[in-house]
């Protein structure tokens, strides 16, 4: 944790707000045209979505953030042996205010993810909220550890082997 | 590793079944009764005690005999992996946001170089 020498983050939520609804809500200190510039530009995104943290790191970015427009984000992670891809297609695109988009790696189980950038004063209140097709789907999700990245899985594993050790 | 892949071997043999998910998603909307789930799941109540005692065995289910009806929850091991779950999530969330952190204080930075002073 090299936040120690930084003011501590802002706090991030994460609650599952219905039977088929996990949303993740974070204030930012800027104004929603710079937070929604960061998720809509290829060059920034590379530099905040696959944070060393996570373990992951990105192989390529792109996007066409238009309401029809897709994304392609292909990652490595040093357990698997093929990079991963996560792609599907932005539904809705309103500058600087909301995001809609599909996660089609996913298939039939895919989530849809909403994202909101809320002005509050100089700040700006994310909300991303992954909707899923049904409760089952999300049960299940819970329930093999995954959390949309590869990361879970085997945090998962350490936490088994951290109990039973 | 004896005892870990036994662990494994009961959790993912509890959860292979369908028909016992159907019991965990029905459990997750309240308790249940055997007689309760045997009916919802079109099954005899023996078939259903069977699929019970997996769920249990694994800790995803617990059960209380009050007179002749004995009453399903869901165990403690369950709420127990959904909590885990939702703060894996979070932290997912939470480290990628330091990071966006950084960039979006970049970007201000920038902006406020250009010496634009409008607000967005």
């Amino acid at each position: 944790m090299d936040a120690a020498s930084k003011a501590e983050p802002n706090p991030t939520t994460a609650e599952r707000t219905s039977d088929v609804e996990m949303t993740v809500t974070r204030l930012f200190d800027a104004p929603p045209r710079l937070v929604f510039e960061a998720w809509t530009k290829p060059e920034l995104l590379l530099r905040w979505w696959a944070p060393r943290a996570l373990g992951i790191s990105f192989v390529s970015c792109e996007i066409d953030p238009r309401t029809g427009g897709s994304y392609r984000f292909v990652f490595r992670h040093p357990d698997a042996p093929q990079p991963m891809a996560f792609f599907g297609r932005y539904l809705e695109v309103v500058p600087p205010s909301r995001m809609v988009w599909t996660n089609e790696e996913a298939g039939e189980t895919a989530q849809v993810t909403t994202l909101t950038f809320e002005a509050r004063g100089g700040q700006t209140l994310l909300t991303l909220c992954d909707r899923y097709p049904s409760k089952a789907v999300l049960d299940e999700a819970i329930a093999s550890g995954g959390t949309g990245g590869v990361e879970g899985s085997f945090e998962q594993l350490d936490e088994l082997l951290a109990e039973l050790g | 590793m004896v005892q870990l892949s036994a662990l494994l071997d009961t959790t993912f043999a509890a959860l292979s079944d369908a028909t016992r998910r159907g019991v965990l998603e029905q459990l997750g909307r309240g308790d249940a009764s055997i007689t309760e789930l045997a009916g919802a799941f079109h099954m005899t109540l023996t078939g259903m005690k069977k699929h019970v005692g997996v769920l249990e065995r694994a800790g995803f289910v617990s059960t209380r005999k009050i007179g002749r009806v004995r009453t399903c929850r869901l165990g403690q091991r369950r709420l127990e992996e959904e909590a885990a779950w939702i703060e894996r999530y979070r932290r997912t969330w939470a480290a990628r946001f330091e990071a966006l952190d950084t960039v979006v204080e970049d970007l201000k930075q920038k902006e406020a170089s250009r010496g634009r002073s409008e607000q967005g």
